[in-house]
């Protein structure tokens, strides 16, 4: 991985060093106090890659730890234990529970030189003027606070914004077309009788009550008030489809880690479940035919972003808005697009990417040439087209944000007794 | 002289008591302490409650995955026993040459070099839709589809159980079997008795602390496990261990610890009653 590591720097520098350093705003911090800054982050593996610390090392100076966890993990250390991290990167729907603890503190918007080019989902959480707020925790609605100390949500854009949006995506169902034979347009499809034995669902309850939920909508059953945060009624609905579909033997197993998820579709024991965009891509790395199947009702989306501790203060503060800055100009969202995630600043990205890249991960053109990722593994062919089609096509079709709900714990005991059932 | 012998005995037994009361009794007591206590997604609180417990045993689904768990065990149970007593009685009265047998009982115990997660996980492939068993059954025309039922299923669940704890039951029953005197057996036969009748009324007799040993390592071994079932089952299946780790993973600490303590007197309970029917302590 080192050595990927070298050979992409090797092509960086020579093609948009200089880009970069014209984005980056110019240094606050006298050098030899940089060197001594060590910022503590920590969050979910997606975005936390060393790659990532390697290189604000060699940009910015100051030494980046990172530490991943899993969600639940992120949450509690998040919301209880506020002086062990310095930077938090957390997906929204965590920043909705861990705000009102008063752990983290605003970021002054004038400070963020991007500010203007984030995408409208993290700001006024339209995508386009014409786009529709998707249910669930919508990135918007946790993004911003009334003044420095709030700890409740502002209802608009202010000056004062929670988290800095970092990457998301949109996810759907994953299929194996050579398996299936026929269009898949639809998420009921999930549940029915043809692919008898043949589905899954993940088994972590924050998520999989949320693609259960797009299921159940879709085939008429329930109509949610709000997917992303149900009434007990609603929830004891769901689990009731679902928990017949199960005895019936819908499922063929449940899985809870990406390589299950993986080995699931590759073996062809499963045809059908739910998944995420990298797992697809390892599949098919295995030669095997899978498509994340784009769906009538639409995608289930989450977006995480980074988060400032409140302890954080003088010239640990500043390192960490150099941070922000240059996380946002470019680098490191070429570096999260090429593997298939959005950047909250696409413009700056595109200067880190070759325009066969763009045009198949971001425009949703037609690859002319091999798509690899950034550690090396062919992607997709000349010819490919990403499923789903162009950005706009994908985030501007989002059903629902990941969420957390109010009767979460309820949901949880259920889920449990669905497992058992 | 008196007192000399009274500080004598405490020292000597102060080194064992310690390291059970800081390694077994502090933990335990820990986990029944904290099963009363509540947790929110943030916080636990210490205050006594009897929720935990209202909740566990106000579910049916506890009593379903309880029931589960016992099922698991009470066939996984009669199955090491069988295979582990034919193998151990092979091993034993079979096999004259002592290097043999000495071989073969390192023999059993070779795929035990491997990490037993390994050993399950080996299965998938080989149960799978279109794994090896399916397709050689398919080739040899004894089947028409694949059998569906070979993984993630009760099945398999059981299989990988058996596969993994056999030799639990081999080892004591097999040390208890070399501790019979051969001249019972020869004086069973000599008295006219059959093959069977030496079986039942003498083999199996002597053999019982053995069979006891074994019975209580499988099934202390099966009610607590976890990763078994969620692996070979595809998380389809539960059972209280995975309910446990279930509590865990979402942070409901005193829950999972009230569960864990139902399981502990359950399992108490069950080596208590099997305690009664043999003296093990003939055999340590």
């Amino acid at each position: 991985m080192a050595k990927t590591g070298y050979t992409r720097r090797a092509l960086l520098k020579g093609g948009a060093a200089a880009a970069a350093a014209s984005a980056l705003p110019a240094p606050m911090l006298w050098a030899q106090d940089i060197k001594n800054i060590t910022l503590r982050q920590f969050g979910t593996g997606v975005s936390n890659l060393n790659e990532v610390g390697q290189k604000v090392k060699e940009d910015l100076g100051f030494t980046l730890e990172m530490t991943a966890l899993d969600s639940d993990s992120v949450t509690q250390r998040a919301a209880t234990q506020p002086d062990s991290f310095d930077i938090a990167d957390i997906e929204y729907w965590i920043c909705k529970k861990v705000w009102p603890t008063g752990n983290l503190q605003a970021m002054d918007v004038s400070k963020i030189a991007n500010y203007d080019k984030i995408v409208g989902i993290f700001k006024d959480g339209k995508l386009t003027p014409e786009s529709e707020i998707a249910q669930g925790t919508a990135p918007h609605t946790v993004g911003f606070v009334e003044g420095e100390g709030s700890t409740t949500f502002a209802t608009e854009q202010t000056n004062w914004m929670t988290l800095i949006p970092t990457i998301y995506n949109a996810d759907t169902l994953g299929i194996r077309p050579d398996l299936i034979g026929r269009p898949i347009n639809n998420w009921s499809e999930l549940l029915n009788p043809e692919f008898k034995g043949k589905a899954s669902i993940l088994d972590i309850s924050s998520i999989g009550i949320m693609d259960m939920a797009m299921v159940c909508e879709s085939m008429g059953e329930i109509q949610y008030g709000d997917k992303g945060n149900m009434t007990r009624e609603e929830i004891d609905k769901t689990f009731a489809i679902f928990t017949e579909a199960k005895r019936n033997g819908q499922f063929r197993a449940f899985w809870k880690t990406f390589d299950e998820s993986v080995n699931l579709m590759a073996s062809g024991e499963v045809v059908i479940q739910s998944m995420w965009s990298p797992a697809i891509t390892a599949v098919k790395s295995r030669g095997i035919d899978c498509v994340y199947q784009p769906l009538e009702e639409g995608y289930r989306s989450w977006g995480g972003g980074i988060g400032l501790s409140k302890s954080l203060t003088g010239m640990e503060l500043d390192a960490a808005y150099d941070y922000i800055n240059w996380y946002l100009s470019g680098w490191v969202g070429g570096f999260l697009m090429r593997q298939g995630y959005y950047s909250a600043v696409p413009d700056t990205s595109k200067e880190f990417m070759s325009e066969n890249e763009w045009g198949y991960w971001f425009e949703g053109k037609e690859a002319t040439a091999e798509i690899t990722s950034p550690f090396g593994d062919v992607l997709a062919q000349a010819g490919d087209t990403r499923d789903g089609g162009s950005f706009y096509d994908r985030m501007g079709s989002v059903a629902c944000w990941n969420a957390v709900m109010d009767e979460n714990q309820y949901m949880v005991r259920k889920w449990n007794e669905f497992i058992a059932s | 002289m008196l007192k000399n012998r009274h500080v004598t005995g405490w020292l000597q037994a102060a080194p064992l008591s310690l390291i059970l009361a800081g390694f077994l009794i502090l933990p335990i007591a820990t986990i029944v302490t904290v099963s009363f206590w509540q947790a929110t997604e943030f916080s636990i609180i210490p205050a006594f409650s009897m929720e935990n417990y209202a909740f566990l045993f106000g579910s049916d689904v506890t009593y379903r995955v309880f029931l589960a768990t016992f099922k698991y065990a009470a066939i996984t149970w009669a199955l090491t026993l069988l295979i582990g007593f034919t193998v151990a009685y092979y091993l034993a009265f079979h096999i004259r040459s002592q290097t043999v047998q000495i071989a073969l009982f390192l023999l059993c115990t070779i795929p035990f070099w491997t990490s037993n997660i390994i050993r399950m996980i080996s299965w998938i492939p080989f149960l799978g839709r279109n794994g090896i068993a399916n397709s050689t059954l398919i080739d040899l025309g004894l089947i028409d589809a694949p059998l569906e039922w070979l993984l993630y299923s009760d099945f398999s669940v059981i299989l990988a159980f058996v596969h993994l704890y056999t030799l639990f039951m081999v080892v004591p029953i097999f040390n208890t079997m070399m501790r019979i005197d051969r001249s019972l057996i020869e004086a069973a036969y000599d008295n006219g008795a059959s093959g069977w009748q030496t079986l039942m009324h003498v083999i199996v007799p002597l053999t019982k602390p053995g069979i006891m040993i074994g019975t209580i390592f499988v099934l202390t071994l099966i009610m607590g496990d976890f990763i078994t079932v969620r692996f070979m089952s595809g998380s389809q299946k539960a059972n209280v261990g995975r309910l446990i780790s279930n509590d865990i993973s979402l942070l409901q600490y005193p829950s999972a610890a009230a569960t864990a303590v139902v399981l502990l007197c359950t399992v108490l309970i069950v080596i208590g009653i099997l305690l009664r029917f043999v003296d093990i302590r003939k055999e340590l």
